[in-house]
């Protein structure tokens, strides 16, 4: 069977939801139903078939092509199935999700994995601001599963973070990690100002020195053989800790908040 | 049955069932790692007494182990889940937590979970850190040459044990040493356990005795020492020592392919090595739930 297919007809000028097309809420609706669900678009609400050249059967693999960054929602709530975006996702990509996998080849803008306890979001390009953090209002960002990012984050990564893992082979923008409560954060390029600010547990492992902010304490050089662990379930380009050893410099802190947290930053490779 | 001039009884050994784990102890080096697993197996040849029987089982090379450091898994057997949850957290506490460098980590997989790390960690104060890496959780347990890494959980399986067999030899120096033959032979195997002191026992056990207190008392049939004395004696005139080996396995076909291994390993020695006899113990069957039939396993 084909997977759903779903082909933008032209750029909205709108923002589209598409909150609702997972493949919990597709199961069993034939594509004559699926071209008729109502999506909103703006203020209003329009067919999915009117939006959309929807084709293909198998609603448990979605595709979606698309090259506007209007599309919000995507993959909200999942809990099983893929979903794979050849082009860009707006905001709000894979919030809430619990489970399945999501794919974007392009970039996801604000929000991205936000509130989410499951599954692997994939990136390929950049993420916005906020990226698994809690939305305002919310006490929690992620919760479980996995977020990677293969260019650059934006800022207030992990904001409020409690489980799971994020993952960022590029640069990393102000106030990752902020708040964070547990769970891991890895970032193989440059990290803004600010890193773990009021950050209580958790983990933000770097290949440069962070700018932290002063209620960190330098906790000195450790060899910590967890990394090891954690660097062989990791898929590439994350791997590369792997050769970086088990030796790095520590910082715990925010200190204001209990101080349990910790910044770990592995030497530059000569 | 005879096997190289030695003869193979026609008798059973009786086994029964048990509940089983491995763990994986990792450390700076082998010696630490053995230095580990060899303080948590001691004291733990028999049930009976020791709450758990328990062995080192092999040597793991670094690429083999969960952190990448060299080890050593290790099998503990014990009568009932509780049991064994209770000898787990009290071995891998005492001995493995305490030994400079260790890490420690499930070695297998089952639907009943054992707590590994899931008390221990308290041990942190507070100041333990909890890791989820591939959906299983470790702690890392601050102590004063670091960090002691361990995995939250490891896991149970039905397991067998108290497989067994006789060398009934004319000297107990030509006992000693077929049964160190079969020894080597079957630590080189997966899965099973030899829990006695270098995997040999010397004081096989029957059920019950005179004395009410006690539930096992001396094996008489093969007591060189009381032949002509006790009515159930099965020693010949020959016969100057016999020893046992028992064998705990995580399946009935490890008991069973480790109890042939053995066998065999005594019978390469032939009748000039003054191995006489190979028997096994058994309740008559009435007790143990598994029959390993010498006879059968070597035919």
């Amino acid at each position: 069977m084909s997977a759903l297919t779903l082909r933008l007809r032209e750029c909205p000028r709108q923002r589209i939801d598409l909150s609702g097309f997972t493949s919990d809420a597709l199961a069993g609706k034939s594509l004559a139903d699926i071209q008729a669900l109502p999506l909103w678009v703006g203020n209003r609400q329009m067919p999915a078939g009117d939006l959309f050249i929807i084709h293909g059967h198998d609603s448990d693999h979605i595709r979606i092509e698309s090259e506007s960054d209007r599309l919000d929602g995507i993959g909200s709530g999942m809990t099983r199935g893929s979903i794979r975006i050849q082009g860009h996702a707006g905001a709000y990509l894979g919030r809430g999700m619990r489970g399945g996998e999501i794919q974007v080849e392009g970039d996801a803008s604000l929000f991205a994995g936000t509130g989410m306890t499951g599954g692997l979001l994939r990136i390929g390009g950049n993420a916005g601001d906020f990226l698994g953090a809690a939305i305002p209002g919310e006490r929690r960002g992620l919760r479980g599963g996995r977020i990677e990012v293969r260019g650059n984050a934006g800022e207030r990564v992990g904001d409020r973070q409690r489980r799971g893992m994020i993952l960022i082979a590029g640069n990393a923008g102000d106030y990752c990690g902020s708040r964070m409560g547990a769970g891991t954060i890895l970032v193989l390029g440059q990290t803004g100002a600010n890193v773990g600010f009021a950050m209580r547990r958790g983990t933000i492992l770097l290949t440069s020195a962070p700018e932290l902010p002063p209620t960190f304490n330098d906790n000195g050089p450790q060899d910590l053989s967890v990394l090891t662990l954690l660097a062989k379930s990791l898929p590439s380009p994350f791997d590369q800790i792997g050769e970086r050893g088990t030796r790095v410099q520590r910082w715990l802190g925010d200190l204001g908040h209990g101080g349990q947290g910790e910044v770990l930053a592995w030497p530059p490779l000569t | 049955m005879i096997r190289n001039g030695i003869e193979i009884e026609d008798t059973f050994a009786e086994a029964f069932g048990m509940n089983a784990t491995r763990l994986v102890i990792t450390a700076l080096d082998h010696r630490w790692a053995r230095i580990a697993a060899e303080t948590m197996t001691g004291f733990a040849t028999s049930v009976i007494a020791c709450g758990a029987e328990a062995g080192i089982e092999a040597e793991m090379a670094p690429e083999q182990t969960p952190d990448g450091r060299p080890g050593i898994s290790v099998l503990l057997f014990a009568m009932s889940g509780k049991e064994l949850e209770k000898q787990v957290e009290r071995r891998v506490g005492q001995c493995v937590l305490t030994c400079p460098t260790t890490a420690i980590f499930s070695g297998i997989a089952s639907e009943k979970p054992v707590p590994l790390g899931k008390n221990l960690r308290f041990f942190g104060d507070g100041y333990q850190i909890s890791k989820q890496i591939d959906g299983r959780r470790y702690w890392r347990v601050p102590v004063m040459d670091g960090e002691f890494l361990c995995e939250e959980l490891t896991a149970r399986v039905g397991a067998v044990g108290g497989g067994n067999f006789l060398v009934l030899a004319r000297t107990q120096t030509q006992a000693l040493a077929a049964c160190e033959r079969a020894v080597a032979a079957i630590r080189a195997l997966p899965n099973v356990l030899l829990p006695f002191p270098g995997g040999i026992a010397r004081s096989g056990s029957k059920v019950g005795s005179k004395y009410k207190a006690l539930m096992a008392s001396t094996n008489d049939a093969f007591c060189p020492t009381l032949r002509g004395l006790s009515p159930s004696s099965q020693l010949g005139s020959e016969v100057g020592a016999v020893l046992e080996i028992v064998i705990n396995g995580l399946t009935e076909d490890d008991v069973r392919q480790a109890t042939r291994t053995g066998i065999e390993a005594v019978c390469t020695l032939g009748a000039d090595s003054g191995v006489l006899r190979i028997s096994a113990g058994n309740y008559g069957g009435k007790l143990g739930q598994y029959h390993f039939h010498l006879r059968e396993l070597m035919a």
